[in-house]
């Protein structure tokens, strides 16, 4: 199939000087295309230069196999849409004025809306559910209010492909994932294509089609949400050194805490997450086990235990885990049981809580 | 909502054209010879009445009223464009220190032509007042590029308008006694003494110059977004902007070329106007304005001519009076609306 949107050797920059070089995009006409990357790396500078809102320092972009340089404003207007960070200026406009603007490529010589521009304009705003709204002043509407106002301007524009910066900062977790839904139906009804930024990863990581990873001076990764999630490559990609984030679950916790561990867990089955993150903000360290690297306990456990006590999934627990197990906890004064009962492939925990017992640990349970 | 808004606009409009018709009566009605309603009618369709009456209606009161019409609307479209141009409230001819400007180099011109006794053309005064405005107008373009915050702007506006005032000052004081007076009070802002010949010839440029501008307006709506917004949609901002400044400079050559600097008109008008209309659409704004100039000028002629006859004051002066308030008006109100 042929790309709708594609770079060759694309570099960008301010001012004649490249920020990121040598980029090599390809989306095809209905895909979603997500940029992350640390703050400051150059997200917007990328997004800015495919909307033409900067020059490009090098290299071509491509628009259904038109050089996009060479197109004309009012040519590019009728197929790109924009949503910026920059704060869109308004005066004494009601949010249908705001979407109303987005008819503009379509409009005559002084820029009147017909009936059927109206309808457009009505249709796009119920579709980002801002109808309601319509005979409010834009400069009184709440920040997450705004963006969908935005989006409606934008989709009201009704474009091939739509350039959004940042889209879902300002909206609440029921907005996100409503703003996204959106962008899905365009994609499926439409065959929209879609260039964003975003800082939520796990959103990114379930939306996108395509993520391309901006760090410093070249794009870092371009590729399927598998190809960049990666254990590993997110925690290099941002440089984070305190706390984790779980590429296969798009979740992160906090840095564990440090010093010898003082607490046994006993946990599995999905039980001990809360504790664990309990224990994390208490700054207590503790050791976990027996979990089966399936366990839903298991990411956090890596994330915020010194050290996790692991069994094979589906197997049997060995001996030599048990006794591992037994070992670490002998050496911790307080031991915490997540579970109430224990499975038959799991014996070995039960007879774990039973060995404590026998130690005189400080035993609390928690289920 | 919609058909509100055209019943609202629609009693604008109306109530400005009235307004500017009536006062245009009322400017030629009242003076140290008050000339009857009759009378005008008479007149104006080519009926006989007293000479002096008619001399004084024809060549002194109607120019005048005509002229205080037309480049009062032209005063406050020029504001207007200059605060669409700089998303600055509070930017006008006056504050930017463009009519100084335009007023310096045309009192320069003028003292040389008068003074090896050569007569003065309406085009040649127009050209330096245009020429005047390009330079003051391309300094507040270079401090804009520096400073970005709005109150700044005014004050090196304002700033390049004293400079350019004081070298007038100092070019009027060289000048021969004679011109002195008339110089004198053009520099100080006034309708009177315009001839049929000045009329014919502002309004033809400004009719022009209405005319360009009205054909902006579409994408002048998209610039008032922002011009990230606008250049999405298809605007050629840098166009767009040279434009902007070129009109709007020829508005203001034009009203100091003819009446000197007058003060708040091109603030005051824009603003009050919006607010009767409820909107910054270019397209009801660009007219409007012109009204809400015309009517603003024509009343503030009117005071000046009678409020202390047979003494005139300058016009700036009783603008002043009526657009000051306006401006701080305006000012609280952006303050108020930043604080929310």
């Amino acid at each position: 199939m042929e790309y709708y949107f594609s770079t060759k050797k694309m570099s960008v920059g301010y001012h004649k000087r490249p920020l990121i070089q040598n980029m090599d995009i390809s989306v095809k006409k209905g895909e979603i295309l997500t940029l992350i990357g640390p703050n400051g790396a150059g997200k917007s500078t990328v997004l800015k230069s495919i909307a033409r809102q900067l020059k490009l320092i090098d290299g071509v972009m491509y628009l259904n196999n038109q050089d996009m340089v060479q197109m004309s404003g009012a040519e590019l207007s009728q197929k790109m849409a924009v949503v910026l960070t920059d704060k869109l200026r308004t005066e004494m406009m009601t949010c249908e004025d705001v979407v109303a603007t987005g008819r503009y490529p379509y409009t005559g010589r002084f820029g009147i809306l017909s009936k059927a521009d109206y309808k457009v304009v009505e249709e796009a705003m119920e579709l980002v559910h801002v109808a309601e709204i319509k005979n409010e002043d834009f400069t009184r509407i709440s920040d997450g209010q705004r963006q969908r106002v935005m989006l409606a301007r934008a989709i009201c524009q009704e474009p091939e492909i739509i350039i959004l910066d940042e889209p879902t900062s300002y909206l609440d977790v029921k907005y996100k994932l409503e703003f996204l839904s959106v962008l899905q139906e365009m994609r499926r009804k439409k065959h929209l294509t879609v260039i964003m930024s975003l800082h939520e990863l796990e959103l990114a990581a379930r939306v996108s089609d395509k993520i391309l990873c901006i760090n410093g001076e070249y794009a870092e990764r371009f590729g399927k949400p598998e190809e960049i999630f990666v254990p590993g490559y997110i925690a290099k990609l941002f440089s984070i050194t305190s706390g984790s984030f779980d590429e296969e679950n798009g979740s992160m916790e906090l840095s564990a805490a440090d010093g010898p561990a003082a607490v046994f867990v006993i946990a599995g089955g999905g039980r001990g997450k809360t504790t664990y993150r309990r224990l994390q903000r208490e700054g207590i360290s503790f050791i976990t086990g027996i979990l089966f690297e399936n366990d839903l306990d298991y990411p956090v456990a890596k994330a915020l235990a010194a050290e996790v006590i692991t069994a094979e999934a589906f197997e049997p627990i060995t001996d030599m885990v048990f006794k591992k197990a037994k070992q670490r906890m002998d050496s911790c004064e307080r031991v915490i049981c997540c579970r109430k009962t224990f499975g038959s492939f799991e014996a070995a925990n039960q007879e774990l809580l039973a060995f404590a017992r026998q130690r005189g640990k400080i035993i609390e349970t928690e289920a | 909502m919609r058909l509100n808004r055209t019943i609202r606009y629609s009693t604008v409009f109306v109530l400005l054209a009235a307004g500017a018709a009536m006062l245009l009566i009322l400017n030629v009605r009242i003076g140290s010879v008050e000339i009857s309603l009759p009378d005008i009618a008479k007149a104006v369709t080519g009926k006989e009445i007293d000479k002096t009456t008619a001399r004084i209606l024809w060549d002194i009161r109607l120019p005048r009223s005509l002229a205080a019409m037309i480049l009062g609307g032209a005063l406050a479209l020029s504001g207007y464009l200059l605060q669409e141009f700089f998303h600055n409230p509070i930017a006008g001819p006056f504050v930017l220190g463009i009519s100084s400007g335009a007023k310096m180099i045309v009192s320069l011109v003028m003292v040389f032509l008068l003074g090896r006794a050569i007569k003065v053309s309406s085009a040649a005064l127009i050209l330096a007042a245009f020429f005047g405005a390009m330079i003051s107008m391309g300094f507040v373009l270079l401090m804009s590029r520096k400073v970005s915050n709005m109150s700044m702007l005014v004050v090196s506006g304002v700033m390049i308008g004293y400079i350019c005032s004081a070298v007038t000052e100092l070019v009027i004081t060289f000048a021969s006694d004679a011109d002195i007076v008339n110089l004198h009070n053009w520099s100080r802002g006034s309708f009177s003494g315009m001839s049929w010949d000045n009329v014919s010839v502002m309004a033809v440029i400004i009719a022009v110059t209405f005319g360009a501008v009205f054909l902006l307006s579409k994408p002048l709506s998209a610039y008032q977004s922002g011009e990230a917004y606008a250049r999405n949609m298809g605007v050629d901002i840098r166009l767009l902007r040279a434009l902007l400044v070129i009109l709007s400079s020829i508005l203001s050559a034009c009203i100091v070329a003819y009446a000197g600097p007058i003060s708040f008109v091109g603030i005051a008008a824009p603003h009050l106007v919006k607010s009767l209309l409820g909107t910054a659409k270019p397209i009801l704004m660009i007219p409007a304005c012109f009204l809400g100039g015309s009517v603003f000028c024509l009343f503030c002629d009117l005071l000046a001519r009678t409020m202390l006859a047979p003494t005139e004051l300058s016009i700036s002066t009783v603008t002043a009076v009526f657009g000051a308030p306006v401006v701080l008006w305006v000012m609280i109100r952006r303050n108020k609306e930043k604080q929310m």
